[in-house]
Formats: C-alpha cells, structure tokens, sequence
C-alpha cells in the first residue's frame, strides 16, 4: 500500500515535468507543424541557467551555496531562468525558424537538428557551463511535509510526501493553469489556435502571424526553462549538457506529447502523466532496468490502436 | 480616384505566369465582379490583393496607397477584407470564436457589439449556432460565418471568393441576397465567381479573365447580354 502509494506521488511529480516540456512540442507543433528538436535542449538550458544563477546570485546576497536560502530566491532564479530561455527561444526562432517559413517541412526540422547540436555543443564549451557535472545548490529544503505509517514490526513502512515533490507538482500545475487560460481564454489564444489551423486565413483576420509564432515559441521556452528549473530541484545532480539523458528525457516527453494527441494542449498534459505512470511502476513493480522500455512500447500501442493520439482528432475541412 | 486600382499586375507561381498584366478597377459603392472557367486566375488576383501572395510586377493601390508586397495582415488591418475560396472557417474554434477574429485588430468594444449583432441580423441561422464548433456547420452555413465575420472587420472593400461554391441553390439565393444588403448599407464589394449568371445578375460592373489575362469589362447588364458572355459562361446557345 505504502509503496503504491510513494510511487504514485514521484509518477505525479514527474508526469507534471513531461507534461510542462511536451507542452511546448505540442504548441510549435499545432502551429508550425514540425517537430521541434531544440526544445529538450532549452530544457538544458533551463537547468544549467538556473545553476549557473545560483552559483553567482547566492553568494551575491550573502548566502552560502549549502545552505537554504529563503524561498523568494528560488522563485526569483526560476523566474530568471524562465526569462533567459524565453529569450533564446525568441531569437532561435526569429534567426533560424523564420526565414524557412516557406521551404518544406523537412528543411525546418533538418534545421531544428542542428540548432538542437548547437546548443549542446555551446552548453560545453568552458566558459559556458563546461562538460563535467555539478551540484546545483540546494534552492528548497527537502523535509517531508506528511509522514504515514503502515504496517508493524518487520513489515513497517513509512508514506513520505517531499517538499521537493509538492513544489514540482503545484509549480508545473500552476502554470499549465495559465497556459490554458492563455490558449482557451484570451484573444491571442484564440488568435493561436487560429494560426494552427489555418495561417493563411489567420493572417487575413489581420493576425500578425509571425508575432504569435514567436509568442508560442517564448511561451513553450518559459515552460521548458520551469521543468529544467523543477528537475535539479529533484535531482541536484546536474549531468553536463549534452548528456543523453537529457536526450532522453526530451524523447520521452515528445513521446508524451504524441499519446496524447500532437497538438492538442491538453493532449500533451495526459500524456505526460501517462507515461511517468508507466515508466515508475514499471520500474517499481517489474524492474527498473527496462524503465525506458514502457514508455516506448507505450508508444508503439498507441500508434497502433489510435495513431492520433489518446486526445488527437482527425479534424477534416468541408469542401 | 478609385476604392481599388490594380495595375499591369502579374503574378507567376515559380515559372508559370497565372496572371499577366492584369487591370481592373473598384469604385467606391460598387459591386464589381470578375468571372472566369476554373484556373483563369480569379483566386490569385485576390490572393495577391490580399497580400497572401507577391506580384511579379505591376501596382496595387487602395485609397490611394501602394499595397503590393505589404504583409497579409497589415493589408486586412486597413479595411481590404477577403473571404477566401473554401469559406476559411477555422473548424477548430467555435463560431463565436471566428466572429471575434473578424475584429481581432479592432478595440472599440461597443461598436464591436453593435457589429456583431448587425452580422447575426443578416444571417438568423448563425446566431443559433454560435457555441458550436464552426466544423460541424453545412457549408451555407459556414459561408455564412465567413461572410459575417469579415463584416466584424468592418471591410471598406469586401472580397469575396467563391461564396457559391457548393452550396445548395437555394442557399446561393441567401447569399446573394445578403451580398447586395451588404452593398446598400454601403459596403463596395468584389466578388469573384464562377457562377456567372448569379454574379451578373448582382454586380454594377464585370471583367471577364481568360488564362490568365483580362478579356473583357463592362457594365454588368451589358456583359450578360453579350453573345460571348452568354455562349462561354451562361450556357446559352
């Protein structure tokens, strides 16, 4: 009981965290129609950004890098690191996405490949964040908020809910609620979706098209930058940029993003939680060597019974 | 001065020419007319006035400003509006949704309202049908969407593509219809059609474009009593 339950709290955790980074996928993807190959890097960036700020900004104010420092500093570095990756995306679509906004599909996401090498191979050169892991500073004290016990004697087990994990699942919760009030409530949101399905027309409502890519492509870097940001939170071992498990992780949440339906945003939140729900009780209950292996076995069914997606329609236009 | 003045335009997709040297004209109150067989060049034109395409060469002028080569939405944004061939629903979004994009660079809310409820006068049927998603309405209804959501942009040009195209004959009559109320209150319009006969019938003047380039032009009456019109678009013998 306790140890289905202690699973369910780290799958809730991580499915926010593929949830927040397949949202930006599934953004560019519904609008542009490919395949964005840099996102897991701004994730990279995400993550890096925040140590780089912490290593500098912590000592700046008087705190050592072991101690806690109050709460606003984290909010305050993750914001920064939201801000940072903001602007890269903008100017990674503005220098290389916006002059192929005419050539076919493939030459954009030949593109999205080497940007995605770029940022990796710049993330390790010295005077960037270098090419060894570091240890990101503890921003959040990770003292459990709830204990509960089961069980007796030899059996006894202990239910532990984690700061670190509560923080994860209300920041990307919290901002998943803004993405959606931005999408389905606003004005630019509609003027999103209309570009999506159609640029062309949207352009003749007089929708500065190319304003709206650029404000989905800083929208889906902020969200990357958060779950970069949460993830050293949960794991202050930070492995150099161009790890393959970062690779990895942005696989699986554009793995996310397609059970749940590519381009569909509330797709690409199920889906994330989908896939962490497969991948750690697969990795508690059978074995967690084949952790990867759920998720894109997953995948394959899915692709198989419904290949839109759990949420993806077949939306046909009326001649 | 004219509402609308192209001239010598030609537009060419990679190497083939669709349009060449093209001039037309649209007074302001007018209802003009450019009518043509299938792949004449009637959705280019419109596409290239709207911007969503570039001349080759020639000039595009709107009350008297230079609009060729300007990007699409500054275009709409200055009151040129265009219903493209297809209705160009967004089926993703509700109706209410498409209505609102029609006034997506405007910010006078009241006058807005007013609009929209001008809109919903003219086409009943839109109105019962405003929170569904505009896919699952039949293709009058959707034109009928189209037509008022580009009345939201409060167009001082209104450029309609096709709006006949496949719609039932009773339907075309609304349309029509609306299309000539639109006109009175003041709206100058250029309509393209393939359905010849209708589009005479309701426009003041016409240009007839064959392959490409403009064969004739004329008042509307005069065009549709032309042994020329009448054999190749109206099917008389």
């Amino acid at each position: 009981m306790s140890d289905f339950a202690q699973t369910l709290i780290t799958a809730i955790a991580i499915g926010s965290l593929y949830a927040l980074i397949a949202l930006g996928y599934t953004m560019v993807y519904g609008i542009l129609k490919f395949i964005n190959f840099a996102h897991s890097d701004i994730v990279v960036l995400g993550a890096w950004g925040s140590y780089s700020l912490s290593v500098r900004v912590l000592p700046a104010l008087g705190y050592g890098l072991k101690e806690v420092p109050p709460v606003w500093v984290a909010l305050m570095i993750l914001l920064l690191a939201m801000i940072f990756c903001g602007a890269i995306g903008f100017t990674i679509e503005r220098l290389a996405y916006r002059p192929l906004r005419r050539a076919p599909r493939l030459n954009v996401l030949i593109t999205a490949i080497g940007v995605s090498l770029l940022l990796q191979n710049v993330g390790q050169l010295s005077f960037v964040f270098g090419a060894s892991p570091q240890d990101m500073p503890p921003l959040l004290s990770d003292r459990a908020l709830a204990t509960f016990s089961f069980g007796e004697g030899e059996s006894a087990r202990q239910l532990v809910i984690g700061m670190v994990d509560v923080v994860i699942f209300t920041t990307a919760t919290s901002l998943m609620l803004i993405m959606q009030y931005l999408v389905f409530r606003t004005k630019l949101g509609v003027a999103m979706r209309a570009v999506s399905f159609n640029t062309d027309t949207a352009a003749l409502m007089g929708i500065p098209v190319d304003r709206v890519v650029s404000f989905t492509f800083v929208l889906g870097s902020m969200l990357a930058a958060a779950a970069g940001f949460l993830i050293v939170m949960k794991y202050p071992s930070i492995s150099q940029p161009a790890h393959t498990i970062w690779v990895l992780l942005g696989l699986k949440a554009f793995v996310a993003a397609v059970i749940g339906g590519i381009g569909n945003v509330r797709g690409a939140v199920l889906g994330g939680f989908v896939i962490a729900f497969v991948e750690q009780f697969g990795a508690f209950y059978v074995s967690s060597n084949y952790r990867d292996v759920y998720v894109f076995t997953l995948l394959i069914l899915i692709l198989l019974v419904k290949p839109s997606g759990l949420l993806g329609s077949t939306l046909r236009e009326k001649v | 001065m004219s509402l609308l003045t192209v001239n010598n335009l030609s537009v060419s997709y990679g190497a083939i020419e669709a349009i060449r040297n093209c001039s037309l004209r649209v007074e302001q109150g007018e209802i003009v007319t450019l009518i043509g067989g299938n792949g004449a060049g009637k959705s280019t034109m419109l596409r290239t006035i709207s911007g969503l395409l570039t001349p080759k060469q020639g000039t595009i002028q709107f009350e008297r400003k230079e609009i060729q080569g300007q990007p699409p939405h500054r275009i709409a944004q200055s009151g040129l509006v265009h219903v493209p061939e297809g209705r160009g629903i967004f089926a993703n979004l509700t109706v209410e949704e498409n209505l609102q994009l029609g006034a997506y660079s405007r910010n006078d809310h009241a006058e807005i309202r007013k609009d929209r409820e001008r809109a919903l006068e003219l086409f009943p049927r839109v109105r019962e049908r405003l929170k569904q998603a505009a896919g699952t309405l039949s293709g009058g209804e959707q034109q009928m969407v189209a037509i008022a959501r580009a009345m939201l942009s409060r167009p001082r040009l209104l450029m309609l593509d096709e709006p006949s195209l496949g719609l039932a004959p009773q339907i075309v009559q609304t349309i029509f219809q609306v299309i000539r109320e639109i006109n009175n209150s003041g709206t100058t319009i250029l309509l393209v059609e393939q359905n010849a006969a209708m589009a005479l019938k309701v426009a003041h003047r016409a240009y007839v474009i064959e392959v490409g380039s403009i064969e004739m032009d004329g008042p509307a009456a005069e065009l549709a009593s032309s042994d020329e019109v009448r054999k190749a678009y109206l099917g008389a013998h």
